[in-house]
């Protein structure tokens, strides 16, 4: 992946001579003024953060200056996930802000979150003075030795004359190769004493190189696979959003007319609405696209890692299948399934590459995949995404997630927390469009929709955000309204209230008799309702919505919509029986997925 | 599993260690040893670990030790195309009844003495761990009192050497 922001090169080159050359001497600044100055000339135009007594040299710096905004969150993770929410809307680089000690340790989960999705954060923290470190010192952690597994790399900075060079090159490995989340420890001492800032700085990486062009005949064996396969897959992930390829993808798909498929993390990488869309695989995948990669004799990973929540069972997962997996980091191929071909590179070029490497390779051979999609079309006829009304008479959430994507359109952004109702926001939702769709994927994390709809909307505002969350997970993080209504960040907030931990409620249904423990909330229908979430929204300036019946969603989603002077958070009380599916349930084949409760596709009839 | 030498050539930073040997713990790979040490290039070190790993989580653990931003290259040694050796260290109880037999015993192995104390000796032996883990055997009934060991050392035999691989890239 390529960054849009001017960025220095990661070979090591001969330091710039500031602008002595020019007869000038290079301005003296403070370490805080470096910081902000590195950001700046990186193209950084936001930032997050909330101060303390580590960074108000920092913060200091901030003020005086208008190059970069900065928004002051409410809880340190709320800057981390809004870093992530920017990142991730904009693929430009999210940066968050945050002081030593437990300002740092509260952007812990963020960096975490980052880190298994592969986002391009910087975290700056302040650390104690370089002489109290290693003592105790008030408000000190080893922020760097915490952080160690969760990053893709950190910097310890203790002299102003460091930063530069570490902020940039923060920048670049968190927006180069596999992309990720880099934190800048400061101590503040560094942030204080003053040093000649000079631009740009070396950077000393000889260890990162990124691989981004594949090997010729891998792809050309890739491209032969291709056309000689009579049941082919693309296994589209993540990779194909963050190395923006959704228009060589697009292209490829259509010349070679193959199946597509797109994981959680990579909804919206191809249209919804395009024909050779099969949907979701996955645990909660539908039926044709779980079958689609059960029953493949070749699968085309894109950018996508095999997790476990799409492939199941691994070791009877896709027997049939060969595997050619692209992606940008050599360790993730093989990782779960050995690849029979593989390819390291960047999606975008790969892709390209691919598409060349079939048109020839279609010269000799005659690709036939008819029988394949009349099979997948019969699956996608026979079990359509659907669901049932709830027998207790409430809403079904799926309706209401269903009408916000409808009413909403394409262009919208939806970031949604974890759980049930970020699967039907995976589901219901129609993406169009890559960086529409934002989630916590690979780590999970409840909490996370409110302050990344905060960060898409400041890194788009000019697009509709949704943040599309469940009753358990908004009470994790919903403090980031007040920066939301401060700071005009209009969002939405469409809480899909079913009193409980949905999730895992319906996995103690499912799986545990029916014993639902610790999973009732009380905020939704027959219960205390606390808290309240439509004073919630009122105390902290926004409107606020509630929805009970069918009829009145509609109304309250155009509502919303139509209101941009603050952020809106509308209460659809659902039902709390509605449960997610299809379904694979853990630790099976997929073979064995679920379409609704008990009831499983007739499959495999080869 | 089978044991394997990887020889690290890597940036001598701050944490640098710490970053290596989590990842193996995180990953679920027991390092049997590990020694580290400066390179003929200021500002490289080199890390020897001897890792007991299959071959395919070896090559995981290989591919996600060279995504560490400092990790610059990394070879793994086959026994026989290099040379390795750990240096060990052993406090061996020898009074004016056994010290000849030690004695003898450190003749035959090629070790040396380096202490002497009126009912003990320090014995200084160099090679590879047949060789050390033997000497420790035959020295064994005359009651070892203490052992340090340095973690394996290993080099490729030949003219090429590691740091000439990386920078003619």
């Amino acid at each position: 992946m390529t960054a849009d922001s001017p960025v220095p090169s990661p070979s090591p080159s001969p330091a710039a001579p500031g602008l002595s050359g020019a007869g000038v001497e290079p301005e003296i600044l403070t370490g805080s003024g470096a910081i902000i100055r590195s950001l700046e000339l990186l193209g950084v135009t936001d930032v997050f953060g909330l101060p303390g007594g580590a960074v108000i040299p920092l913060y200091d710096e901030l003020m005086t200056q208008d190059a970069i905004r900065h928004i002051l969150v409410r809880h340190e993770q709320g800057a981390g996930h809004a870093a992530e929410g920017y990142a991730s809307a904009s693929n430009r680089v999210g940066v968050a802000i945050a002081t030593s000690g437990p300002g740092a340790t509260n952007l812990v989960t963020a960096i975490a979150d980052a880190y298994m999705d592969s986002v391009p954060i910087v975290c700056i923290t302040g650390q104690v003075f370089s002489t109290l470190m290693g003592t105790d010192a008030f408000q000190e952690a080893d922020i760097v030795g915490i952080t160690m597994p969760i990053t893709k790399h950190s910097f310890l900075v203790k002299r102003p004359e460091d930063i530069p060079a570490a902020i940039a090159s923060a920048h670049l490995i968190a927006s180069t190769g596999r992309p990720g989340p880099v934190l800048v420890d400061i101590t503040k001492d560094a942030q204080q004493k003053k040093a000649p800032f000079i631009w740009p700085p070396k950077l000393d990486l000889p260890g990162y190189r990124p691989i981004t062009k594949a090997h010729g005949k891998q792809v050309q064996a890739a491209a032969q696979l291709l056309a000689e396969s009579r049941k082919p897959v693309l296994y589209v992930g993540g990779g194909v959003i963050r190395a923006r390829a959704s228009a060589e993808l697009l292209a490829f798909a259509e010349l070679t007319g193959t199946p597509v498929v797109t994981t959680l993390m990579a909804r919206g990488a191809f249209p919804d609405s395009h024909e050779q869309h099969l949907g979701m695989p996955g645990m909660h995948g539908t039926v044709s696209a779980v079958l689609a990669l059960q029953e493949a004799d070749l699968i085309i990973a894109l950018g996508a890692r095999f997790d476990d929540r799409v492939t199941g069972k691994v070791s009877e997962f896709a027997p049939h299948a060969t595997i050619v997996h692209v992606d940008v980091d050599p360790a993730e191929i093989s990782k779960i399934r050995t690849a029979d071909v593989p390819i390291v590179g960047d999606a975008k070029d790969v892709i390209a590459d691919l598409t060349v490497a079939y048109a020839t390779a279609v010269k000799t051979t005659t690709p036939d995949i008819s029988v394949w999609w009349t099979y997948l079309n019969g699956l996608r006829e026979e079990f359509p995404l659907g669901y049932s009304e709830p027998t207790d008479g409430l809403l079904a959430p799926q309706y209401v997630i269903k009408r916000i994507g409808e009413l909403t359109g394409p262009e919208g952004v939806y970031a949604a927390g974890v759980g049930q109702h970020q699967m039907w926001a995976a589901q219901y939702i129609k993406y169009e469009r890559p960086n529409s769709w934002l989630n916590s994927g690979g780590a999970g994390t409840m909490g996370y929709s409110v302050p990344a709809a905060m960060g898409a909307k400041v890194a788009e505002p000019d697009r509709v955000v949704w943040s599309i969350d469940g009753d358990g997970c908004f009470q994790m993080t919903n403090q980031e309204l007040a920066t939301c209504t401060i700071n005009n960040i209009p969002i939405k907030v469409a809480i899909i209230n079913n009193s409980s931990l949905g999730m895992v409620r319906q996995w103690q249904t499912l799986f545990y008799d029916g014993r639902h423990s610790f999973t009732d909330l009380n905020t939704g229908h027959g219960s205390a309702m606390v808290p309240d979430f439509l004073k919630l929204a009122e105390a902290y300036g926004a409107l606020g919505i509630r929805v009970t019946s069918a009829d009145q969603v509609d109304d309250a989603i155009k509502l919303a919509l139509a209101t941009n002077d603050r952020p809106v958070v509308i209460d659809f009380i659902v039902s709390r029986d509605a449960m997610v599916w299809p379904m694979v349930p853990q630790g099976v084949s997929n073979s064995y997925v679920q379409y609704a409760k008990d009831h499983a596709p007739t499959w495999g009839e080869e | 599993m089978t044991s394997h030498v990887l020889s690290l050539l890597v940036e001598d930073k701050p944490g640098l260690l710490t970053r290596v040997a989590g990842l193996f713990a995180r990953r679920g790979f027991n390092i049997e040893s590990l020694a580290v040490g400066s390179t003929e290039i200021e500002g490289l070190s080199r890390i020897t670990i001897l890792v007991d790993v299959e071959d395919f989580p070896l090559e995981q653990v290989t591919k996600q030790l060279n995504k560490l931003i400092n990790v610059i290259k990394i070879v793994e040694l086959d026994p026989s195309q290099s040379v390795q050796r750990e240096h060990l260290l052993v406090k061996v109880r020898a009074d004016n009844t056994t010290r000849s037999q030690v004695l003898e015993a450190v003749t035959l192995f090629r070790a040396r003495v380096v202490d002497v104390g009126i009912d003990a000796v320090v014995i200084e032996v160099t090679g590879d761990s047949g060789k050390t883990q033997a000497l420790l055997r035959v020295l064994e009934p005359y009651g070892i009192k203490e052992i340090a060991q340095s973690g394996l050392v290993a080099i490729g035999r030949g003219s090429k050497s590691i740091t000439e691989r990386v920078y003619k890239n």
